[in-house]
């Protein structure tokens, strides 16, 4: 059982992903350069780190989202497999078509790092762990997390419960505080099974006893005990 | 001489001391060059004597007293000279842990072009510590800034934040901790010093040798272009009205080719001298003083090739290609014939990596273009035969210490000399700054300068922690430049014993005016003094710097201002108290005999004059505080700590009230005076947050130890912020959530206001 964190240029988290499986939720973890064209056969979930892939040049997300390696995440997206895509990789994700919407420049055109209250909203698997509408606190760093999507994705995705997390610091509108996102959309669940989740927030920076804070723990152990379920079923 | 006759000459042609003028070289370092070499250097020698012997290279003005730094110590891996100090940081494991760490300065670029020159400035110190083997694993900066009312310190504030999230952000090393304060006197001269720290095992240290005759010499990372050219003699001059037209000097930052070359090098560390005999990074001064330090640390020389070096733009002279201070680009000795796996390695992460020649023995730096010889200087002597001057100095005159009248003024509006302390843009939060800093990249930062004296970054994989903080009290520096330098090493040494830590070494960015001025230069040799004997008593030492002379503009001098990184270990994560929330109820204990007087003090700053005579600090006192401090820190009933500095106590209670998100109430011990004991700060003492089974035990250590406390209060017991004199009566009363409110406005105030005014 094997959970596969991608490195592409200029991913920056993806060893605090690896560190958070194996030392945070007692995984095994694996590091797999963006160059391959296939995902390890021990393959069980994958990660996306956050950074700035290939400087954010172009647009954030979408070199990365044309590299080597994403066509066999698709495939293995597409037979179900666990997925998280944290910043830059919800940015992937995004840009790669697997999930809908897009990140655009925070409101203010400022980078932002800071905590967030965040309230879990959505269905899947992957969030299993967490209470329902419960709310939890995870640190937010990016420049570009306001999410945008057409109002008539906005409404399927509120209609299949497939918001994943949701700022609760919000506008007049509705929209985040901090970034300006679209109904306060901080992740996004899809996948033909649920089995895919991108967000803006940092699970892995709430996940060792260092952090003083767990609140990243229970998506993490969601996305290894999913995967063993997949595994025996 | 203007630059253009020297413009105007070809690579080879011979050069006269005029053109030696437009490289920065004074008559008597021409000449001083011609006879080195027993002959007239041509235009790309002089280009390459100019860089080497500019203050910045050379450090020929302060270098008679930099050699008066303590650098020694049993933790000392690598002291001054390399291109960053190495600390160990597991004494007794010989593959254990060690700390690569520097600060400098990007002052004149980014006052120039913020965002740029913030930003290449943290990419060249990211540079120095990972060469030497380490993955920086955290940053920190001191910022200084004009005035706030003055026109261009908005602008400047927001470039030069935006630069340096810009680049660490993306490069992916946390910045920790950031000083920022504005004086009028930095309103022509901001000082920008970064700071990185980097993590390495003790046997695989890395320095820049061009050693082995016949190895190949590899040049990696970014092309060379025509920015930044004569970088190094700009950072060696004064500016005046009008420097503005320097911009296309500054160099343009690539943080994302920067992160592509950190992940390339620690590849090839990992393959170790299989491979790899000696690197070092291309900063000021480009290649020139990259070939000729290797060269002239192994005793070596080197055959280049410059048509071999990757350029971004045709038509490149070899004067350009030597001078250009274009950004992430390293000179690597591979060994012999390993050439193809060293490419291999930058090939991967998409990098050029191109041998440009061969390492020598006859001790000369040999370049060729276009198949003719355009430069032959020999390596050691161009390296480490700089000039070297005793400039004349003065010892800086003390000022007068305060009269009762002074003091007598200020008492008169008690509670608005407080609010004036709290809500300076010097002492106010730096929310502001720190949001635009990813603090938390590398998932290992437990504490850092938002909410803590200092900042705490966990080795990954370990329990071990690196304490860190950078600091300077300017105007301390400037009423006394010997003692304000001493408390900036105590500063250092106190915040990273309030977070628990043990101090292993420091590293000094020395900002003075000119070296041409005898009070500036006295201030320099002062200030040195200050931190030598400071470090000394303390037994922590210097093992990296850089010094920034000139910083004045049309001879307004910037405050003198050495920055002084203190760096710490706490080598048992689980014997510093979790970060538990502070709860209401939890009780203030002062630590530490209280200031009599407010000499020094931030509150007279800019009221009474240039007056305040700072008492000699009693370092072995001090010492032992931070000492005790630091275990009362470790584990039982303490659950913060800090120590007082700017702004004295009524700031330090202030910041432990914002950010616990809880009032203060706070009343001095009968026989003490409101204003030295809430404001003064002539010596150091240090607030701890006990929880209240605790009160008594840390009482009874404290009087075991022969160490005076003070009960003052205790956090969230009401909704104002409190400050009661020795009877009892309420001096200072403010809602406390409005008072944070406030002080939170101040600097994104500031911003908008200059906003406002370019509107």
């Amino acid at each position: 059982m094997t959970v596969v964190v991608v490195t592409f240029p200029g991913s920056n988290c993806d060893r605090d992903c690896i560190t958070a499986v194996v030392e945070g939720a007692h995984g095994a973890a694996l590091r797999v350069f963006h160059k391959e064209h296939e995902l390890p056969e021990t393959t069980t979930a994958v990660i996306l780190p956050g950074g700035f892939s290939f400087g954010d040049y172009l647009r954030c997300g979408a070199m990365a989202a044309r590299s080597n390696l994403m066509p066999a995440i698709q495939r293995f997206v597409d037979a179900g497999g666990p997925v998280v895509g944290i910043c830059n990789g919800f940015q992937i994700l995004c840009e790669a078509g697997v999930l809908p919407g897009a990140l655009l420049r925070n409101r203010d055109g400022r980078f932002h790092c800071e905590e967030v209250e965040l309230e879990v909203s959505g269905d899947s698997p992957l969030l299993v762990a967490y209470q329902r509408n419960e709310n939890i606190v995870l640190p937010i760093a990016h420049g570009e997390g306001n999410y945008f999507a057409d109002d008539d994705t906005i409404a399927l995705l509120e209609r299949e419960r497939r918001i994943a997390f949701r700022y609760v610091a919000r506008d007049e509108q509705g929209h985040g505080a901090i970034n300006g996102a679209k109904k306060a959309i901080a992740g996004v669940v899809g996948g033909p099974q649920r089995n895919v989740i991108g967000l803006m927030p940092h699970p892995e920076r709430r996940s060792l006893d260092l952090h003083g804070a767990d609140d990243g723990m229970p998506l993490l152990e969601a996305l290894l005990s999913y995967s063993e379920h997949r595994r025996h079923s | 001489m203007s630059k253009s006759a020297l413009n105007k000459l070809k690579d080879t042609d011979l050069t006269t001391s005029e053109h030696g003028q437009a490289v920065g070289l004074s008559l008597d370092e021409f000449e001083r060059a011609v006879k080195l070499i027993g002959r007239v250097p041509n235009k790309v020698e002089l280009g390459c004597i100019g860089a080497m012997w500019s203050e910045h290279c050379s450090y020929k003005s302060s270098r008679v007293h930099l050699k008066r730094l303590p650098s020694a110590g049993p933790r000392v891996l690598v002291g001054p000279g390399e291109n960053a100090g190495v600390v160990d940081v597991e004494p007794g494991n010989p593959q254990g842990w060690a700390v690569a760490f520097k600060v400098e300065s990007h002052n004149h670029p980014s006052y120039i072009e913020p965002y740029q020159g913030a930003a290449t400035g943290v990419g060249g110190i990211l540079r120095d510590v990972f060469t030497m083997g380490a993955r920086p694993i955290a940053a920190m900066n001191l910022l200084r800034f004009g005035r706030v009312a003055h026109p261009k310190t908005p602008s400047l504030v927001d470039g030069v934040v935006r630069g340096i999230g810009g680049y660490g952000n993306c490069f992916g090393v946390p910045t920790v901790y950031s000083s920022a304060e504005f004086d009028a006197a930095y309103d022509g001269n901001v000082l920008v010093n970064a700071f990185a720290l980097g993590v390495l095992r003790k046997d695989r240290i890395w320095k820049g040798n061009a050693s082995g005759v016949g190895n190949p010499v590899m040049y990696v990372g970014a092309k060379t272009g025509r920015d930044g050219i004569h970088g190094a003699t700009m950072a060696s001059d004064s500016f005046s009205a009008g420097k503005e037209s320097e911009r296309p000097t500054v160099q343009v930052g690539d943080p994302f080719k920067e992160k592509l070359l950190v992940e390339a090098c620690l590849e090839l560390f990992e393959r170790g001298a299989e491979l790899l005999v000696g690197i070092q990074d291309m900063g000021a001064a480009g290649l020139t003083s990259s070939l000729f330090e290797m060269a002239s640390r192994a005793g070596s020389g080197v055959v280049i090739d410059l048509d071999q070096v990757p350029a971004r733009e045709t038509g490149m002279t070899a004067y350009e290609l030597m001078l250009s201070e274009s950004q992430e680009r390293m000179v690597l000795v591979a060994q012999a014939g390993k050439d193809d796996d060293v490419r291999a390695i930058f090939h991967k992460w998409d990098l050029d990596c191109t041998t440009i020649g061969t390492v020598s023995d006859d001790g000369v730096v040999r370049l060729r273009k276009d198949g003719v010889e355009v430069c032959v200087l020999p390596a050691t002597p161009l390296a480490d035969e700089a000039p070297r001057y005793e400039r004349p100095f003065t010892a800086p005159a003390r000022p007068e210490p305060l009269t009762r009248v002074d003091v007598q003024a200020l008492k008169k509006n008690p509670i608005q000399i407080v609010l004036d302390v709290l809500l300076s843009p010097s002492t106010a939060p730096k929310t502001w700054i720190y949001k635009q800093y990813d603090r938390e990249v590398g998932a290992g930062t437990l504490m850092d300068g938002t909410h803590a004296a200092a900042a705490l970054v966990r080795i990954p994989e370990t329990q071990i922690a690196v304490a860190l903080a950078l600091c300077c009290n300017s105007r301390q520096c400037s009423l006394d430049p010997h003692e304000g330098a001493v408390r900036a090493v105590v500063e250092g040494v106190a915040r990273i014993s309030a977070v628990g830590a043990v101090a292993v070494g420091v590293t000094d960015c020395l900002n003075y005016g000119s070296p041409l001025v005898p009070e500036q230069m006295g201030q320099l040799a002062a200030g040195v003094d200050g931190i030598a004997h400071a470090c000394r008593v303390l037994e922590v030492p210097v093992v990296s710097g850089n010094v920034s002379l000139y910083n004045q503009t049309d001879d307004q001098s910037v405050l003198p201002t050495p920055a002084v990184g203190v760096v710490g270990v706490v080598d048992d994560l689980a014997t510093v108290a979790p970060a538990m929330p502070l709860k209401a109820g939890d009780v203030l204990i002062r630590i530490g005999a209280p200031p009599t007087s407010l000499e020094g003090s931030f509150a007279l700053w800019g009221k009474v004059g240039r007056k305040g005579a700072l008492p000699v600090l009693d370092l072995a006192a001090t010492s032992i505080l931070c000492g005790f401090v630091r275990d009362l820190r470790r584990g039982g009933h303490v659950l913060d700590a800090r120590p007082t500095l700017l702004g004295g106590l009524a700031q330090c209670l202030f910041d432990f009230a914002r950010c616990a998100d809880l009032s203060a109430r706070a009343t001095l011990p009968v026989d003490e005076d409101f204003f030295a004991s809430f404001l003064g700060e002539e010596r150091l003492c240090f607030v701890v947050a006990v929880d209240n089974q605790g009160v008594f035990d840390v009482q009874r250590r404290c009087a075991d130890a022969g160490i005076a406390s003070a009960v003052l209060g205790a956090l969230g017991v009401s909704s104002s912020f409190r400050l009661q004199d020795s009877g009892g009566d309420v001096v200072f009363d403010r809602p406390f959530q409005k008072l944070v409110d406030d002080a939170e406005a101040v600097v994104p105030d500031l911003i908008a206001s200059g906003r406002r005014r370019s509107a």
